[in-house]
């Protein structure tokens, strides 16, 4: 069961909110919509699930509705219709008392702004969420220095917020959140409001931290190199509407439309696209169990010069060229175990999540295609130096 | 052009009022008059040099050496003048008002905050309380509550509740909306979000209505005194009767005194609360 589940969910915000959603499906959009009627769309029919321990990232600019659609997680926007399943419950059906207990207990909230108590130390703000839950002062006290110390700001808690500075500000609004021990947290911009080294300095704390505790986290952001940086999947959502869900390669090497292709264009791919999405099938292979004259007429059917040669567990053996396999034809030696004496066995393996930037001194400097090979040795794939090149400039990948 | 009525339907109203809630009035009045009793007795009774150091050490605590230095100077100056009786009556008739201004005004003010209907209805009222001359309503409250100290301190209320009403509703609504969204997202009741958001966050705004209710409270000792209310009215009012100028000016000047020093002492209090907040 995924942690977080949103299922056909509309806001829309005006005086009937209700009667918009049958023209939406007709496919009218946001600006149609907002001349012809006065109902403004924040969300139009967003569908997602997150796994529990994934970072969802949901990106887009301005006026997309990103800020709308993370409120409707814990309802402090009340959705118009549709559902949200945290663990299988729709908190949009909750009462009361249910929706009090789901955001003491369940989800927490780290905002744009950090949105602390400025009346109250930095303690005295991480202990906030555990004070309305009615938690004892001896144990708040001790859950909040513990969050504080995992911010990494210990010897600050009886400083005033005012007092700090806004990376700083932004550790304690984080602690806060995690004081409460939730199981998702929801991260509205969170570090949209810091300069970029403290931006870059956050975002690889909350990383580290992510591999510690495995929370759920909803991250919202408008910046691209955030998202694919933080983002295990990527929602990008236009004028209310997620037009593409997918891993950061996904989302950069197969973008949905022109939007996303536009915001893709200046990503800086060298990071970002990984060996899985630049490799090409390994066809045609040869198996050690072949004979060279085998080998051969594979390589000739494909105009290819050298060939890999796989096990029959299609372990990568090494790899044979054309030069090789016709003076061994030449000479005569041509039984079935031939092939096996004469494969060259120093291939580069990679894993398929390698980055281009990785990749790009290997394929240099090797003579021979890398291979590409899963958690079992199996092989997966190759990579051409062409395919690094193409892979760089963003070009299509024909072979998918 | 049509006559509207206005005057005798008021007139019938008030007559109707005095005769039907005589009962309601009477309550009133006791209570009030012992409010007021009590504090004048008091600070009569706590002779002027235990209670000139003791409001200098309010005013240290609060607003700093200045202001303490001051309290002492200009309260022996109206020691010296002999108006010390009167002033303490007038700080009793202040107190009185103040108290009922911010018990009535400050639910009021949190009520118009949370409900724009509210708000709608009760800011004519407010613009009614402090813009319709004293004396148009000091003659209904002297059919109610007879001549003396409970009139004075009616009509006071009346005029000075205005700033604390509207500087709670002003500082609730001006409390930031990502705090009061952090705060719901903690799961927060609409109680603590009162409690522990928005009234301390609207603290510094709310006593600066404090700080306006008094200082239109002691504008009204004037006016109080003209029906029947002790204090510095007394003075000031024969100084004009009686043609003394010298007597007046003394009455006025201890007016003058008070004023400050309740003034200092209250600002102080609010930027106690937001130094705290902003604290460098």
């Amino acid at each position: 069961m995924p942690k977080v589940e949103v299922k056909n969910l509309y806001k829309i915000f005006g005086s009937n909110p209700k009667k918009i959603i049958p023209i939406l499906k007709q496919g009218k959009g946001k600006a149609e919509i907002l001349k012809s009627t006065g109902h403004g769309v924040g969300v139009n029919n967003a569908n997602f699930q997150v796994d529990e321990g994934e970072i969802f990232v949901v990106m887009g600019l301005s006026g997309s509705g990103k800020s709308t659609l993370i409120r409707c997680l814990n309802l402090l926007i009340r959705p118009t219709s549709g559902e949200v399943l945290i663990d299988g419950e729709n908190i949009a059906a909750c009462n009361k008392e249910e929706l009090l207990r789901i955001r003491r207990k369940k989800i927490a909230m780290v905002f744009q702004n950090f949105a602390l108590l400025p009346h109250r130390t930095v303690e005295s703000n991480v202990e906030f969420g555990l004070e309305i839950q009615g938690v004892d002062p001896a144990t708040r006290r001790e859950k909040a220095l513990e969050a504080l110390r995992l911010v990494g700001l210990e010897g600050h808690e009886d400083r005033m917020p005012s007092q700090l500075s806004g990376g700083m500000q932004q550790r304690v609004g984080l602690a806060r959140a995690l004081a409460t021990d939730p199981d998702i947290l929801l991260m509205d911009e969170s570090f949209s409001a810091l300069d970029p080294l403290i931006r870059k300095e956050m975002q690889d704390e909350l990383l580290a931290l992510q591999t510690k505790m495995h929370k759920t986290i909803i991250f919202i952001t408008h910046d691209l190199d955030e998202a694919l940086k933080l983002g295990d999947k990527i929602a990008i959502m236009k004028d209310g509407v997620i037009v593409q869900t997918g891993t950061p390669e996904d989302i950069l090497t197969n973008p949905a439309d022109d939007y996303v292709k536009e915001f893709v264009q200046d990503v800086n791919r060298v990071k970002v696209v990984t060996a899985a999405n630049i490799m090409t099938r390994p066809d045609p292979i040869a198996y050690a169990k072949d004979g060279v004259r085998v080998a051969v007429r594979k390589m000739r059917e494909a105009s290819i010069s050298s060939i890999f040669v796989v096990d029959k567990e299609h372990h990568v053996k090494g790899i044979l060229s054309i030069d090789k396999a016709v003076e061994m034809l030449k000479s005569g030696t041509h039984d079935p175990e031939s092939v096996r004496r004469a494969i060259d066995p120093n291939v580069e393996t990679v894993s398929p999540d390698t980055s281009i930037e990785t990749l790009l001194p290997l394929v240099i400097n090797s003579k021979y295609p890398i291979v590409v090979i899963d958690a079992e040795q199996k092989v997966m794939g190759i990579i051409i130096k062409v395919s690094v090149l193409s892979g760089i400039l963003g070009e299509e990948n024909e072979n998918d | 052009m049509i006559r509207l009525p206005i005057g005798d339907v008021v007139e019938t109203a008030v007559d109707w009022m005095t005769v039907n809630w005589a009962g309601f009035f009477g309550g009133i009045k006791l209570i009030l008059l012992w409010i007021i009793t009590s504090f004048q007795t008091l600070f009569n009774w706590i002779p002027f040099f235990i209670m000139i150091p003791l409001i200098a050490a309010l005013a240290w605590f609060l607003a700093g050496r200045g202001t303490a230095i001051f309290s002492v100077v200009g309260l022996l100056v109206i020691v010296s003048i002999g108006l010390w009786e009167q002033t303490m009556a007038t700080l009793a008739l202040v107190v009185t008002a103040t108290l009922i201004a911010l018990v009535i005004g400050i639910p009021l003010g949190i009520w118009m905050s949370r409900s724009n209907t509210v708000n709608r209805i009760v800011r004519p009222i407010l613009d009614f309380m402090q813009t319709m001359p004293a004396f148009v309503y000091l003659i209904p409250a002297v059919y109610f509550f007879d001549l003396g100290m409970v009139p004075g301190a009616v009509a006071t209320v009346i005029f000075a509740m205005p700033p604390a009403v509207r500087l709670t509703n002003l500082g609730i609504r001006q409390v930031p909306a990502d705090v009061i969204e952090a705060a719901r997202s903690f799961g927060c009741t609409g109680n603590q979000m009162l409690f522990k958001v928005q009234i301390p966050l609207a603290m510094s705004t709310i006593l600066a209505g404090l700080n306006q209710t008094i200082m239109l409270s002691l504008s009204m000792v004037v006016i109080s005194s003209m029906i029947g209310a002790e204090g510095l009215g007394i003075p000031v009012l024969q100084g004009i009767t009686q043609l003394k100028v010298g007597l007046g000016f003394e009455g006025g000047l201890a007016v003058v005194i008070l004023a400050m020093v309740l003034d200092r002492i209250t600002q102080g209090l609010g930027k106690s609360n937001s130094e705290k907040m902003n604290a460098k």
